[in-house]
């Protein structure tokens, strides 16, 4: 598979195959990612149909002092803001409480259920398809932001850093919306393979 | 966990209980973990098997998502991004 490199030199050279790869690499998660801002499919779609409008139009001016995704993701959260559904959005602050349900612990706070061993198990237990559709499940099923850090940082890779600056949030908060995202991940896993209360 | 072990838990003013370590887990596996915190979590998941598989199930599921594939676009949108690739290309 080509390098993002790759595909933005093909891009340039007018390569109509590499603006269909580069869309089918990071379409489904732009989608996701829009949907957290406004408020249905066909506005999402939209605005992702905008971005790589967007892109395309951006390819001359695009100086790469980021990576094309980061680009690309900037250019589409800007736009789902702009769109205005959800602009009112208020400080990003995780929803409260503990990862893991208190009733798994016992008085002096160590574990009364503890997880089953499945970890590294996963993959031989559940086949690939399904895993994913469990996890793009799970994803769907997290508060927004933290959606949209898990997806930015866990599925397509992004540092730290860069989700800060597409998402224009602190990188404290980022990892709060993170560890919260990703212990709901782990129990959506949890959930299938084993563990917890039942 | 023996009961000596359990009381030395109890006791030790750096003991962490379970129920903070998966709070703890992001900035461990972030490595933004102060030395100190880093160490006394360390010293809890040398003799906490339950803890040490919940984070190796935190770091399982993060590998795993970052294998999840993406959804194959509906016929409807692969064919209108063909026409606005066209569309641009023809921008001038």
């Amino acid at each position: 598979m080509d390098t993002d490199a790759t595909l933005l030199a093909r891009l340039r050279d007018g390569d109509e195959q590499a603006f269909t790869d580069l869309v089918g690499r990071y379409h489904s998660s732009m989608l996701r990612l829009a949907l957290s801002f406004v408020s249905s499919q066909a506005v999402a779609e939209e605005v992702v149909q905008d971005t790589w409008l967007a892109v395309l139009r951006g390819l001359g001016r695009f100086e790469e002092r980021s990576s094309l995704r980061t680009w690309v993701f900037t250019i589409l959260v800007n736009r789902a803001r702009s769109t205005g559904v959800r602009e009112a959005r208020t400080v990003p602050v995780a929803d409260a409480g503990p990862v893991v349900d208190a009733s798994r612990f016992g008085p002096n706070g160590a574990w009364a259920v503890p997880p089953e061993h499945w970890a590294e198990e996963a993959e031989n237990r559940i086949d690939a398809v399904k895993l994913s559709g469990l996890l793009r499940g799970g994803l769907d099923g997290l508060p927004g932001r933290q959606r949209e850090v898990v997806l930015l940082r866990d599925v397509e890779g992004l540092s730290s850093a860069e989700v800060c600056k597409v998402l224009s949030i602190s990188e404290v908060n980022q990892r709060v919306l993170l560890h919260r995202g990703r212990s709901k991940l782990r129990q959506v896993l949890e959930s299938e393979l084993g563990g917890g209360p039942r | 966990m023996s009961f000596l072990s359990g009381l030395m838990r109890f006791r030790s003013p750096a003991a962490l209980p379970c129920q903070q370590v998966v709070e703890m887990v992001t900035d461990y596996v972030e490595g933004m973990m102060p030395a100190a915190d880093r160490r006394r979590l360390e010293h809890h998941l040398t003799g906490c098997r339950h803890c040490t598989e919940y984070l190796a199930q935190m770091r399982e599921t993060i590998r795993l998502a970052g294998r999840v594939t993406p959804e194959d676009l509906t016929p409807e949108m692969r064919t209108e991004l063909t026409e606005l690739y066209r569309r641009w290309r023809t921008e001038g």
